[in-house]
């Protein structure tokens, strides 16, 4: 079928922060096929931090993602699988082996201004026959004509498809807006929208981003992804289609795997809590939520107080050993009784 | 007995600041200066300071082959391959600083001794050169089961190499984590952070160590072995106290360079280019103690 717009969701990729990296092979199967048969052509199983990224400093993976990108691909006769892979933590034979695996699709993140560590990964990503992404993360961190300057680079490489990755769900919908609408401009690739939802708009962002030009957004389902979540998967297939958008999404089916599969493994709801809400408003990474938290209770510091100042220091993805060592300074400094 | 002559490959960035690490070593004398470029910075401040100065790069280099007793290679990993062959087989000694990886790996602090007398020798990267002391010093007080590292640099300090080929510095870095850290496994991560000011290089090494309780031995192996890096990076500093948490140790390491050439903050580069001069300078050393006995 001729989509309007494609709903690519990543409940098993970013909602592996939300439940520490632990999905089980059967959770995965089971939310593969529901999404599958939902008619979401395009889903993301990889652990949170993309391929490779099991490892002390973002939580080792429960069960290895080969097997659970093997899983996923088993469980699905129209869909396909996405992998996220972060240059610096992932390699190329990872994304070799993915692709054994099952994997159709590859998006390639790097830090907003770092586009040009993703040349030989989106290369190789054409090579492999992948439907290849760039993913600019952070894109609230950068000037828009340093975001385009940069989704030039991951067009020049050879992305199909560029993202605006709001990480840490910070953008306001008219900064979508611009960032898009500049993309928009100035690529002739297509333009894509990954939002958190740490100041309850990633709907809102997503509908800025549709709006100036997007022709991919993401989703999870009862927004199971790092820091608050992302755009409601389920909710933006019913919004779309009030729009009269074409997607391919079947409501009662795609509520249903969100409602009756997803619900019951969460670890708890998806609400915009004291630190994710601080997390969008100060600018840090989603995924630094749950280790935030820990830091916060082993040191006995306000979890918010961290954030900012990690939002201060101008912490980028990937950097959670900082929130242990700026815990630990407050501690320190306040005198605070461990 | 006279101190070493020392050439230079590569007048960029590496090339330049090693110059000013070989002025301050013992055993070494800077002698020549080789790039393909006659107006690049490096090659005029080697001019300006009195080296001999070669702009038509190893072809140049093998036509003055007298001048030189030592080589430093500051270009490629493709370059080297080439550069390393012709070198060697006129007997001169090789300190690698691209990923080729020819000869043996050695991180100062940890295997120094190893392979002095090897023809090559490699640099490993610069994430290892910060870390792999450190995972050798826990591995001494413990077994270390898994090693892994996350190398945090300012992205004003990962020039135009490690960025084509950001791989290289994982896959590198994991073998010699192994390899020299003594890991049974290893695992490398690196981050480039564009803060502005930019930020000085922060290195995190998380262990799984095989027995729990040897705190005491292991932290004190572990200051030790800063000690000892101190010795050729002296703004080589941990960050706090070790974290242990059951098995796993947590280690954070901060690299403030010289300030030769770089800016202090590219602690990554100070940390490649003052472990090499350190090598060479055991080299030779060892040599100059060898002729007079």
């Amino acid at each position: 079928m001729k989509r309007d717009l494609q709903i690519v969701d990543v409940t098993l990729r970013d909602g592996s922060h939300a439940m520490k990296h632990a999905f089980t092979e059967e959770q995965v199967r089971q939310v593969a096929k529901g999404l599958d048969q939902a008619g979401i052509e395009y889903l993301e199983v990889t652990h949170g931090d993309g391929l490779g990224g099991s490892s002390l400093q973002y939580g080792f993976s429960k069960v290895n993602e080969m097997k659970l990108i093997e899983a996923a691909a088993e469980e699905c006769s129209q869909a396909k699988i996405s992998v996220l892979l972060l240059p610096g933590i992932g390699i190329k034979e990872d994304l070799e082996d993915a692709v054994k695996a099952g994997a159709k699709m590859v998006r390639v993140a790097t830090h907003v201004t770092e586009a040009d560590v993703a040349k030989q990964h989106i290369e190789l990503g054409r090579n492999l026959g992948l439907k290849t992404v760039g993913f600019l993360m952070m894109a609230h961190m950068a000037p828009i004509d340093k975001v385009v300057e940069q989704a030039k680079l991951f067009e020049s490489y050879g992305a199909e498809i560029v993202y605006v990755t709001d990480s840490a769900g910070a953008l306001l919908p008219h900064e979508v807006k611009e960032r898009v609408s500049a993309l928009k401009e100035n690529l002739s690739c297509e333009i894509g929208f990954h939002g958190h939802n740490n100041l309850s708009l990633a709907m809102a962002n997503t509908m800025a981003a549709i709006e100036s030009g997007a022709t991919y957004v993401d989703g999870s389902l009862r927004c199971l992804g790092a820091g608050s979540g992302n755009t409601q998967t389920e909710v933006m297939a019913a919004v779309f289609d009030r729009l009269g958008y074409k997607t391919g999404v079947e409501l009662y089916p795609i509520m249903d795997v969100a409602n009756n599969i997803v619900a019951k493994f969460m670890p708890r709801p998806q609400e915009v809590t004291g630190s994710s809400l601080i997390m969008g408003y100060s600018g840090v990474y989603s995924s630094f939520l749950l280790f935030t938290q820990e830091a916060a209770k082993k040191f006995n510091v306000d979890e918010r107080d961290i954030l900012v100042e990690l939002g201060r220091m101008q912490a980028v993805g990937g950097q959670e050993d900082l929130i242990y060592e700026v815990a630990r300074e407050f501690a320190r400094s306040k005198k605070v009784p461990v | 007995m006279g101190k070493l002559k020392v050439g230079i490959i590569g007048s960029g960035n590496i090339g330049t600041d090693l110059m000013y690490k070989i002025e301050r070593s013992d055993f070494l004398q800077m002698s020549t200066m080789v790039g393909i470029d006659a107006d690049s910075e490096g090659l005029k401040r080697a001019k300006d300071r009195g080296y001999h100065v070669i702009d038509n790069g190893i072809e140049g280099l093998l036509e003055k082959a007298a001048l030189v007793d030592i080589v430093f290679d500051a270009t490629t990993a493709k370059a080297h391959a080439n550069h390393s062959k012709l070198l060697t087989a006129l007997g001169k000694k090789v300190i690698d600083l691209t990923p080729a990886a020819i000869g043996p790996f050695v991180v100062p602090s940890a295997n120094l001794d190893e392979h002095l007398d090897a023809p090559n020798v490699n640099m490993v990267t610069c994430g290892g050169q910060a870390t792999i002391p450190i995972v050798h010093a826990i591995n001494q007080a413990c077994t270390v089961e898994y090693a892994e590292i996350v190398a945090t640099v300012a992205s004003k300090s990962a020039g135009p190499g490690t960025r084509a080929n950001i791989d290289e510095f994982t896959r590198t870095t994991s073998r010699a984590i192994e390899k020299i850290g003594g890991a049974q496994k290893g695992k490398a991560i690196i981050i480039l952070n564009p803060a502005e000011p930019p930020i000085i290089m922060r290195d995190t090494i998380h262990v799984l160590v095989k027995e729990e309780r040897k705190e005491e031995e292991i932290t004190s192996s572990i200051e030790k072995m800063i000690n000892s890096v101190q010795d050729y990076v002296p703004g080589y500093r941990m960050r706090g106290k070790p974290v242990f948490d059951g098995k796993k140790v947590s280690v954070f390491i901060e690299v403030k360079g010289a300030g030769d050439f770089f800016p202090p903050y590219s602690g990554n580069l100070d940390i490649m280019t003052a472990a090499a001069a350190k090598v060479a300078n055991e080299i030779a050393k060892k040599q100059s103690t060898f002729v007079q006995k």
